[in-house]
Protein backbone atom coordinates (compact mmCIF):
# COMPACT_ATOMS: atom_id res chain seq x y z
CA UNK A 1 0.00 0.00 0.00
CA UNK A 2 2.38 2.81 1.00
CA UNK A 3 4.33 2.45 -2.05
CA UNK A 4 1.26 2.65 -4.31
CA UNK A 5 0.12 5.44 -2.52
CA UNK A 6 3.53 7.61 -2.31
CA UNK A 7 3.36 7.43 -6.01
CA UNK A 8 -0.32 8.58 -6.62
CA UNK A 9 0.36 11.23 -4.01
CA UNK A 10 3.39 12.70 -4.68
CA UNK A 11 2.88 12.58 -8.53
CA UNK A 12 -0.55 14.50 -8.46
CA UNK A 13 -1.92 12.21 -10.95
CA UNK A 14 -4.38 9.67 -10.21
CA UNK A 15 -3.44 5.71 -10.95
CA UNK A 16 -5.00 4.32 -14.35
CA UNK A 17 -8.47 3.37 -13.39
CA UNK A 18 -8.17 4.70 -10.01
CA UNK A 19 -11.39 4.61 -8.11
CA UNK A 20 -11.95 8.27 -6.15
CA UNK A 21 -14.62 6.94 -3.68
CA UNK A 22 -13.96 5.63 -0.67
CA UNK A 23 -15.04 1.87 -0.02
CA UNK A 24 -17.47 1.21 2.81
CA UNK A 25 -16.57 0.94 6.33
CA UNK A 26 -18.00 1.33 9.93
CA UNK A 27 -17.47 4.51 11.65
CA UNK A 28 -17.14 5.32 15.47
CA UNK A 29 -16.37 8.96 17.30
CA UNK A 30 -15.25 7.97 20.51
CA UNK A 31 -15.61 10.45 23.06
CA UNK A 32 -12.71 9.53 25.59
CA UNK A 33 -9.48 8.60 25.03
CA UNK A 34 -10.27 4.56 26.74
CA UNK A 35 -13.33 4.71 24.17
CA UNK A 36 -10.86 5.14 21.55
CA UNK A 37 -8.25 2.87 22.95
CA UNK A 38 -11.26 -0.03 23.35
CA UNK A 39 -12.07 0.51 19.83
CA UNK A 40 -8.88 0.12 18.93
CA UNK A 41 -7.68 -3.03 20.47
CA UNK A 42 -11.10 -4.79 19.52
CA UNK A 43 -10.98 -4.33 15.56
CA UNK A 44 -6.88 -4.32 15.56
CA UNK A 45 -5.80 -4.37 12.14
CA UNK A 46 -9.03 -3.97 10.51
CA UNK A 47 -9.25 -0.27 11.98
CA UNK A 48 -8.10 2.62 11.30
CA UNK A 49 -7.62 6.09 13.31
CA UNK A 50 -8.42 9.18 11.49
CA UNK A 51 -7.06 12.54 12.59
CA UNK A 52 -6.92 14.98 10.25
CA UNK A 53 -7.46 12.90 7.26
CA UNK A 54 -5.35 14.58 5.28
CA UNK A 55 -3.31 11.87 4.11
CA UNK A 56 -5.84 9.08 5.01
CA UNK A 57 -9.08 10.28 2.91
CA UNK A 58 -7.05 10.04 -0.25
CA UNK A 59 -5.52 6.66 0.96
CA UNK A 60 -9.84 5.70 1.31
CA UNK A 61 -10.73 7.26 -2.13
CA UNK A 62 -7.90 6.02 -4.24
CA UNK A 63 -8.67 2.55 -2.48
CA UNK A 64 -5.47 2.22 -1.72
CA UNK A 65 -6.35 1.04 1.64
CA UNK A 66 -9.91 -0.85 2.72
CA UNK A 67 -10.36 -0.34 6.54
CA UNK A 68 -13.43 -2.20 7.83
CA UNK A 69 -13.47 0.44 10.66
CA UNK A 70 -12.50 4.21 10.90
CA UNK A 71 -11.99 5.45 14.49
CA UNK A 72 -12.49 9.14 14.44
CA UNK A 73 -9.91 10.70 17.09
CA UNK A 74 -11.66 14.21 16.06
CA UNK A 75 -14.54 14.05 19.15
CA UNK A 76 -12.01 12.43 22.21
CA UNK A 77 -11.60 14.83 24.67
CA UNK A 78 -8.20 15.89 25.83
CA UNK A 79 -5.71 15.46 22.35
CA UNK A 80 -5.78 19.23 21.47
CA UNK A 81 -4.33 20.92 24.50
CA UNK A 82 -1.31 23.01 23.76
CA UNK A 83 0.41 23.47 27.02
CA UNK A 84 3.81 24.53 28.07
CA UNK A 85 5.21 22.93 31.73
CA UNK A 86 7.33 23.85 34.36
CA UNK A 87 10.31 23.25 33.31
CA UNK A 88 9.65 25.27 30.21
CA UNK A 89 8.95 21.93 27.86
CA UNK A 90 6.03 22.18 25.64
CA UNK A 91 3.57 19.37 25.62
CA UNK A 92 1.61 19.23 22.11
CA UNK A 93 -1.74 17.00 22.39
CA UNK A 94 -1.63 14.89 19.22
CA UNK A 95 -4.75 16.51 17.97
CA UNK A 96 -3.76 19.99 17.76
CA UNK A 97 -4.32 20.99 14.04
CA UNK A 98 -1.25 22.04 11.63
CA UNK A 99 -3.24 25.62 11.51
CA UNK A 100 -2.75 26.11 15.51
CA UNK A 101 0.90 25.56 15.05
CA UNK A 102 1.44 27.96 12.92
CA UNK A 103 -0.67 30.86 14.50
CA UNK A 104 0.29 30.26 18.32
CA UNK A 105 2.49 33.11 19.55
CA UNK A 106 3.19 30.72 22.12
CA UNK A 107 4.76 28.70 19.82
CA UNK A 108 6.51 31.12 18.14
CA UNK A 109 7.78 32.45 21.00
CA UNK A 110 9.13 29.03 22.60
CA UNK A 111 9.62 26.45 19.34
CA UNK A 112 10.97 28.40 16.91
CA UNK A 113 11.51 25.80 14.70
CA UNK A 114 7.80 24.83 14.56
CA UNK A 115 6.77 28.16 13.93
CA UNK A 116 9.56 28.31 11.33
CA UNK A 117 7.98 25.14 9.50
CA UNK A 118 4.78 25.15 9.33
CA UNK A 119 4.21 28.00 6.41
CA UNK A 120 6.11 25.14 4.08
CA UNK A 121 2.79 21.82 5.59
CA UNK A 122 1.03 22.24 2.68
CA UNK A 123 -1.64 25.14 2.24
CA UNK A 124 -4.09 26.96 4.62
CA UNK A 125 -6.80 24.22 3.83
CA UNK A 126 -4.68 21.23 4.51
CA UNK A 127 -2.94 23.08 8.05
CA UNK A 128 -6.61 23.45 9.03
CA UNK A 129 -7.77 20.21 9.43
CA UNK A 130 -3.94 18.32 9.16
CA UNK A 131 -2.98 17.37 12.72
CA UNK A 132 0.46 16.90 14.32
CA UNK A 133 -0.09 13.55 15.53
CA UNK A 134 -1.39 12.39 11.88
CA UNK A 135 1.37 13.73 10.64
CA UNK A 136 3.81 11.97 12.82
CA UNK A 137 1.85 8.68 12.75
CA UNK A 138 1.58 9.00 8.72
CA UNK A 139 5.39 8.98 8.49
CA UNK A 140 5.75 10.48 4.87
CA UNK A 141 9.34 10.75 4.34
CA UNK A 142 8.54 14.12 2.99
CA UNK A 143 6.60 15.68 5.03
CA UNK A 144 7.73 18.57 7.35
CA UNK A 145 6.79 17.75 11.07
CA UNK A 146 8.51 14.77 11.70
CA UNK A 147 11.59 16.20 11.13
CA UNK A 148 11.23 19.15 13.17
CA UNK A 149 9.88 16.57 15.76
CA UNK A 150 13.42 14.91 15.10
CA UNK A 151 15.43 18.02 15.39
CA UNK A 152 14.41 19.63 18.44
CA UNK A 153 14.70 16.12 20.22
CA UNK A 154 10.59 15.80 21.03
CA UNK A 155 9.78 12.80 23.36
CA UNK A 156 6.67 11.25 21.65
CA UNK A 157 3.67 9.28 24.25
CA UNK A 158 1.98 5.81 22.82
CA UNK A 159 -1.06 5.18 24.63
CA UNK A 160 -2.53 1.55 25.17
CA UNK A 161 -4.45 -0.17 26.93
CA UNK A 162 -1.50 -2.04 28.28
CA UNK A 163 -0.31 1.14 29.45
CA UNK A 164 1.83 3.83 27.99
CA UNK A 165 5.29 4.34 27.24
CA UNK A 166 7.34 7.34 25.96
CA UNK A 167 9.57 6.85 22.47
CA UNK A 168 12.05 9.56 21.15
CA UNK A 169 11.13 10.93 17.69
CA UNK A 170 14.51 10.17 16.59
CA UNK A 171 13.54 6.20 17.29
CA UNK A 172 9.62 6.88 16.55
CA UNK A 173 10.09 6.27 12.43
CA UNK A 174 10.98 2.89 11.39
CA UNK A 175 11.04 3.43 7.44
CA UNK A 176 8.65 4.38 4.73
CA UNK A 177 5.10 5.13 6.47
CA UNK A 178 6.41 3.08 9.29
CA UNK A 179 6.53 4.05 13.00
CA UNK A 180 7.05 2.51 16.12
CA UNK A 181 3.41 2.34 17.19
CA UNK A 182 2.05 -1.18 17.87
CA UNK A 183 -1.24 -2.29 16.47
CA UNK A 184 -3.11 -1.27 19.74
CA UNK A 185 -0.92 2.26 20.35
CA UNK A 186 -2.84 5.67 19.74
CA UNK A 187 -0.23 9.15 19.67
CA UNK A 188 -1.61 11.19 22.61
CA UNK A 189 0.84 14.12 22.51
CA UNK A 190 4.45 14.98 21.95
CA UNK A 191 6.80 16.78 24.46
CA UNK A 192 9.17 19.34 23.27
CA UNK A 193 11.48 20.29 25.32
CA UNK A 194 12.36 24.19 26.56
CA UNK A 195 14.24 25.96 24.34
CA UNK A 196 18.04 27.33 25.50
CA UNK A 197 18.31 30.67 24.94
CA UNK A 198 21.78 29.37 22.83
CA UNK A 199 19.76 27.43 20.31
CA UNK A 200 18.76 28.90 16.86
CA UNK A 201 17.80 27.10 14.06
CA UNK A 202 17.22 26.53 10.14
CA UNK A 203 14.19 25.19 7.88
CA UNK A 204 14.49 25.10 4.19
CA UNK A 205 12.93 23.27 1.58
CA UNK A 206 12.55 22.86 -2.40
CA UNK A 207 9.79 21.72 -3.63
CA UNK A 208 8.29 21.69 -7.52
CA UNK A 209 5.37 24.15 -6.24
CA UNK A 210 4.49 25.80 -2.98
CA UNK A 211 2.95 23.66 -0.98
CA UNK A 212 3.96 20.06 -2.53
CA UNK A 213 6.08 17.39 -0.55
CA UNK A 214 9.32 18.65 -0.64
CA UNK A 215 11.86 16.86 -2.68
CA UNK A 216 14.61 17.56 0.24
CA UNK A 217 14.57 19.43 2.63
CA UNK A 218 16.36 20.58 5.69
CA UNK A 219 15.43 21.17 9.34
CA UNK A 220 18.20 21.78 12.04
CA UNK A 221 18.59 23.51 15.74
CA UNK A 222 22.59 24.38 16.90
CA UNK A 223 23.81 25.62 20.40
CA UNK A 224 25.94 28.81 19.88
CA UNK A 225 27.94 29.60 22.85
CA UNK A 226 28.98 32.96 23.81
CA UNK A 227 32.49 32.71 22.15
CA UNK A 228 30.44 31.55 18.65
CA UNK A 229 31.09 28.43 18.80
CA UNK A 230 28.60 25.45 18.55
CA UNK A 231 28.49 23.31 21.21
CA UNK A 232 25.24 21.01 19.90
CA UNK A 233 23.71 20.28 16.60
CA UNK A 234 20.54 18.40 15.29
CA UNK A 235 20.07 18.42 11.53
CA UNK A 236 17.47 16.42 9.95
CA UNK A 237 16.82 15.98 6.32
CA UNK A 238 13.76 15.12 4.40
CA UNK A 239 12.45 14.11 1.47
CA UNK A 240 15.58 12.61 0.63
CA UNK A 241 15.33 9.21 1.34
CA UNK A 242 12.43 6.50 3.15
CA UNK A 243 12.57 8.01 5.98
CA UNK A 244 13.55 11.99 8.01
CA UNK A 245 17.37 11.22 9.11
CA UNK A 246 19.86 13.12 10.96
CA UNK A 247 22.63 14.35 9.43
CA UNK A 248 25.40 12.94 11.40
CA UNK A 249 28.21 13.31 9.69
CA UNK A 250 27.54 17.67 9.39
CA UNK A 251 26.67 17.59 13.21
CA UNK A 252 29.89 16.44 14.17
CA UNK A 253 31.63 18.37 11.55
CA UNK A 254 29.90 21.73 13.55
CA UNK A 255 31.09 20.73 17.11
CA UNK A 256 33.40 23.05 18.38
CA UNK A 257 34.06 25.20 15.42
CA UNK A 258 33.22 28.85 14.77
CA UNK A 259 29.83 29.35 13.57
CA UNK A 260 30.26 31.24 10.54
CA UNK A 261 29.58 30.62 6.49
CA UNK A 262 32.86 29.20 6.14
CA UNK A 263 32.12 26.36 8.40
CA UNK A 264 28.64 26.44 7.28
CA UNK A 265 30.17 25.41 3.44
CA UNK A 266 32.20 23.11 4.58
CA UNK A 267 29.94 21.08 7.07
CA UNK A 268 27.37 20.70 4.23
CA UNK A 269 29.75 19.01 1.99
CA UNK A 270 28.85 15.81 4.56
CA UNK A 271 24.88 16.22 4.04
CA UNK A 272 24.09 13.24 2.05
CA UNK A 273 26.94 10.62 3.80
CA UNK A 274 25.93 7.81 4.47
CA UNK A 275 22.34 7.78 3.36
CA UNK A 276 20.57 6.09 1.08
CA UNK A 277 19.03 8.32 -1.26
CA UNK A 278 16.23 7.88 -2.90
CA UNK A 279 15.34 8.22 -6.93
CA UNK A 280 11.66 8.68 -7.95
CA UNK A 281 9.58 10.74 -10.62
CA UNK A 282 10.53 13.68 -9.18
CA UNK A 283 14.59 13.81 -8.60
CA UNK A 284 17.27 10.85 -9.16
CA UNK A 285 19.30 10.18 -5.69
CA UNK A 286 22.46 12.21 -7.83
CA UNK A 287 20.09 15.44 -7.35
CA UNK A 288 19.37 15.03 -3.84
CA UNK A 289 22.53 14.78 -2.95
CA UNK A 290 23.58 17.90 -4.54
CA UNK A 291 20.42 19.40 -3.02
CA UNK A 292 20.94 17.97 0.54
CA UNK A 293 24.61 19.90 0.08
CA UNK A 294 22.75 23.19 -1.01
CA UNK A 295 19.90 22.72 1.30
CA UNK A 296 22.02 21.87 3.83
CA UNK A 297 24.28 24.59 3.92
CA UNK A 298 21.84 27.44 3.26
CA UNK A 299 19.86 26.20 6.64
CA UNK A 300 22.99 26.48 8.61
CA UNK A 301 23.92 29.90 7.57
CA UNK A 302 19.85 30.82 8.38
CA UNK A 303 20.80 29.61 12.18
CA UNK A 304 23.91 31.36 11.97
CA UNK A 305 22.92 34.46 11.03
CA UNK A 306 19.72 34.52 12.81
CA UNK A 307 20.13 36.43 16.26
CA UNK A 308 19.78 34.03 19.05
CA UNK A 309 15.93 32.80 19.71
CA UNK A 310 14.46 34.33 17.25
CA UNK A 311 12.76 32.43 14.05
CA UNK A 312 15.29 32.26 11.59
CA UNK A 313 13.33 30.63 8.44
CA UNK A 314 11.53 33.55 6.30
CA UNK A 315 8.18 32.63 5.50
CA UNK A 316 8.36 30.89 1.58
CA UNK A 317 7.24 33.98 -0.87
CA UNK A 318 5.54 32.47 -4.13
CA UNK A 319 6.08 35.72 -6.17
CA UNK A 320 9.98 35.05 -5.29
CA UNK A 321 10.15 31.41 -6.85
CA UNK A 322 12.33 28.83 -5.14
CA UNK A 323 14.81 30.08 -2.39
CA UNK B 1 -24.51 1.61 9.06
CA UNK B 2 -26.37 5.13 8.61
CA UNK B 3 -25.46 8.43 10.99
CA UNK B 4 -27.57 11.08 11.78
CA UNK B 5 -26.06 14.50 11.85
CA UNK B 6 -27.40 17.99 12.40
CA UNK B 7 -25.52 20.49 10.79
CA UNK B 8 -26.14 24.37 9.98
CA UNK B 9 -25.49 24.71 6.12
CA UNK B 10 -25.92 28.35 4.76
CA UNK B 11 -27.83 29.37 7.45
CA UNK B 12 -30.26 26.60 8.11
CA UNK B 13 -30.71 23.57 10.21
CA UNK B 14 -30.06 20.48 8.49
CA UNK B 15 -30.43 17.14 9.65
CA UNK B 16 -29.86 13.63 7.16
CA UNK B 17 -29.10 10.36 7.64
CA UNK B 18 -25.60 9.79 5.80
CA UNK B 19 -23.10 6.59 5.05
CA UNK B 20 -20.11 7.10 6.58
CA UNK B 21 -18.14 7.02 3.56
CA UNK B 22 -19.99 10.20 1.67
CA UNK B 23 -17.71 13.15 1.69
CA UNK B 24 -18.67 16.57 2.65
CA UNK B 25 -18.44 17.74 -0.45
CA UNK B 26 -20.75 15.01 -1.95
CA UNK B 27 -23.25 15.56 0.52
CA UNK B 28 -23.51 19.28 -0.33
CA UNK B 29 -23.88 18.05 -3.68
CA UNK B 30 -26.03 15.09 -3.88
CA UNK B 31 -27.79 14.97 -1.04
CA UNK B 32 -28.35 19.25 -0.91
CA UNK B 33 -28.10 19.73 -4.35
CA UNK B 34 -25.70 22.33 -3.59
CA UNK B 35 -23.76 22.06 -6.74
CA UNK B 36 -21.74 24.80 -6.72
CA UNK B 37 -19.34 23.49 -4.79
CA UNK B 38 -17.14 21.50 -7.36
CA UNK B 39 -15.31 18.46 -7.41
CA UNK B 40 -12.16 17.60 -9.31
CA UNK B 41 -9.37 15.69 -8.02
CA UNK B 42 -11.05 14.68 -5.20
CA UNK B 43 -7.93 13.17 -3.46
CA UNK B 44 -7.16 17.03 -1.99
CA UNK B 45 -5.09 18.40 -4.69
CA UNK B 46 -7.03 21.01 -6.69
CA UNK B 47 -8.99 22.86 -4.08
CA UNK B 48 -12.45 23.38 -6.21
CA UNK B 49 -14.01 21.60 -3.40
CA UNK B 50 -12.99 24.57 -0.65
CA UNK B 51 -16.01 24.65 1.88
CA UNK B 52 -15.94 26.91 5.01
CA UNK B 53 -16.39 24.75 7.97
CA UNK B 54 -16.73 26.60 11.77
CA UNK B 55 -15.39 29.57 9.71
CA UNK B 56 -12.15 28.07 8.65
CA UNK B 57 -11.42 26.82 5.33
CA UNK B 58 -11.58 23.01 4.55
CA UNK B 59 -11.71 20.53 1.36
CA UNK B 60 -14.55 19.29 1.25
CA UNK B 61 -13.29 15.97 -0.38
CA UNK B 62 -11.04 15.10 2.64
CA UNK B 63 -13.94 15.16 5.06
CA UNK B 64 -16.51 13.03 5.92
CA UNK B 65 -20.00 14.19 6.06
CA UNK B 66 -20.49 12.21 9.49
CA UNK B 67 -18.03 14.44 10.72
CA UNK B 68 -19.51 17.80 9.99
CA UNK B 69 -22.00 16.94 12.63
CA UNK B 70 -22.81 19.82 14.95
CA UNK B 71 -20.80 22.04 12.77
CA UNK B 72 -21.94 25.63 10.65
CA UNK B 73 -20.51 25.08 6.85
CA UNK B 74 -20.87 27.82 4.52
CA UNK B 75 -20.52 27.21 0.82
CA UNK B 76 -20.35 29.41 -2.11
CA UNK B 77 -24.21 29.73 -2.27
CA UNK B 78 -24.07 31.00 1.28
CA UNK B 79 -21.61 33.93 0.35
CA UNK B 80 -24.35 36.32 -0.70
CA UNK B 81 -27.14 35.59 1.51
CA UNK B 82 -25.63 34.68 5.09
CA UNK B 83 -22.63 37.13 5.65
CA UNK B 84 -23.52 40.83 6.85
CA UNK B 85 -19.94 41.24 8.11
CA UNK B 86 -18.63 40.89 5.20
CA UNK B 87 -20.18 44.28 3.81
CA UNK B 88 -23.33 44.78 1.87
CA UNK B 89 -24.30 42.50 -0.40
CA UNK B 90 -23.89 43.93 -3.60
CA UNK B 91 -27.12 43.62 -6.17
CA UNK B 92 -26.72 42.63 -10.22
CA UNK B 93 -29.76 42.63 -11.81
CA UNK B 94 -31.39 40.15 -10.18
CA UNK B 95 -28.57 38.46 -8.88
CA UNK B 96 -27.43 39.43 -5.29
CA UNK B 97 -23.22 38.88 -4.69
CA UNK B 98 -20.84 39.21 -1.88
CA UNK B 99 -18.73 42.21 -2.15
CA UNK B 100 -16.36 39.69 -3.05
CA UNK B 101 -18.00 37.84 -5.57
CA UNK B 102 -18.63 41.66 -7.27
CA UNK B 103 -14.87 42.13 -7.03
CA UNK B 104 -14.55 38.52 -8.60
CA UNK B 105 -16.85 39.54 -11.53
CA UNK B 106 -15.59 43.71 -11.98
CA UNK B 107 -11.82 42.06 -12.22
CA UNK B 108 -12.63 39.38 -14.52
CA UNK B 109 -11.08 37.09 -12.02
CA UNK B 110 -12.90 33.47 -13.74
CA UNK B 111 -13.08 32.33 -17.14
CA UNK B 112 -14.59 28.70 -17.55
CA UNK B 113 -15.73 29.04 -13.52
CA UNK B 114 -14.61 25.38 -12.22
CA UNK B 115 -11.90 26.68 -9.66
CA UNK B 116 -14.41 29.74 -8.66
CA UNK B 117 -16.66 28.78 -5.83
CA UNK B 118 -13.31 27.06 -4.08
CA UNK B 119 -11.15 30.25 -4.76
CA UNK B 120 -14.29 32.26 -3.42
CA UNK B 121 -14.53 30.35 -0.01
CA UNK B 122 -11.24 30.11 0.64
CA UNK B 123 -10.39 33.97 -0.13
CA UNK B 124 -13.43 34.80 2.03
CA UNK B 125 -12.18 32.86 4.93
CA UNK B 126 -8.98 34.70 4.16
CA UNK B 127 -10.45 37.97 4.31
CA UNK B 128 -12.33 36.95 7.68
CA UNK B 129 -9.35 35.98 9.60
CA UNK B 130 -7.11 39.05 7.68
CA UNK B 131 -8.80 42.08 6.72
CA UNK B 132 -6.08 43.58 5.15
CA UNK B 133 -3.62 40.98 3.24
CA UNK B 134 -0.77 41.78 1.42
CA UNK B 135 -0.50 40.57 -2.22
CA UNK B 136 2.06 37.90 -0.38
CA UNK B 137 -0.27 36.61 1.78
CA UNK B 138 -3.49 36.38 -0.82
CA UNK B 139 -1.00 34.62 -2.92
CA UNK B 140 -0.05 31.76 0.00
CA UNK B 141 -4.12 31.77 1.01
CA UNK B 142 -5.05 30.44 -2.78
CA UNK B 143 -2.02 28.85 -3.43
CA UNK B 144 -3.83 25.50 -2.87
CA UNK B 145 -6.31 26.62 -5.19
CA UNK B 146 -5.52 25.38 -8.88
CA UNK B 147 -7.14 27.58 -12.07
CA UNK B 148 -6.06 26.87 -15.63
CA UNK B 149 -7.75 29.82 -17.28
CA UNK B 150 -6.72 33.38 -15.64
CA UNK B 151 -3.20 33.38 -14.55
CA UNK B 152 -4.57 33.97 -10.95
CA UNK B 153 -3.19 37.91 -11.75
CA UNK B 154 -6.80 38.92 -11.80
CA UNK B 155 -7.95 37.24 -9.30
CA UNK B 156 -5.29 38.20 -6.22
CA UNK B 157 -6.54 41.67 -7.71
CA UNK B 158 -9.98 41.01 -7.06
CA UNK B 159 -9.29 39.44 -3.51
CA UNK B 160 -7.27 42.78 -2.77
CA UNK B 161 -9.91 45.24 -4.17
CA UNK B 162 -12.58 43.14 -2.00
CA UNK B 163 -10.32 43.44 1.14
CA UNK B 164 -10.14 47.69 0.75
CA UNK B 165 -13.75 47.81 0.18
CA UNK B 166 -14.86 45.49 2.92
CA UNK B 167 -12.71 47.93 5.12
CA UNK B 168 -14.37 51.19 4.06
Amino acid sequence: MPNRYFAARHSNALPVGAAVKAAAFDYLAPRTLDQALTALSAHGDDAKLLAGGQSLAPVLALRLANPAVLIDLNRVAGLDRLQTDGAGDMHVGAMVRSRTLELSPEIARAQPLIHAAMPWVAHVQIRNRGTLGGSLSHADPSAELPAVAIACDAVLTLRSLRGEREVAAESFFKGLFTTALAQDEILTSVRFPGWPATRRCGFIELARRHGDYAIVGVALTVDIDDSAKVTAARLVLFGASDMPMRARAVESALIGERADSALAARAASAAAAGLDLRSDHQASAEYRRELAQVLTRRALVQAFSAPAATVAGAPPGIAGGQQ
Amino acid sequence: MTHQIHLTVNGEAVAREVEPRLTLADFLRETLDLTGTHLGCEHGVCGACTVVVDGRSVRGCLMFAVQADETSVVTVEGLAALCPQRGDAVRRGEQQLSVLQDAFRQHHALQCGFCTSGLLTTAHALLAETPDPTPDQVRLAISGNLCRCTGYIPIVEAILDAARRLRE
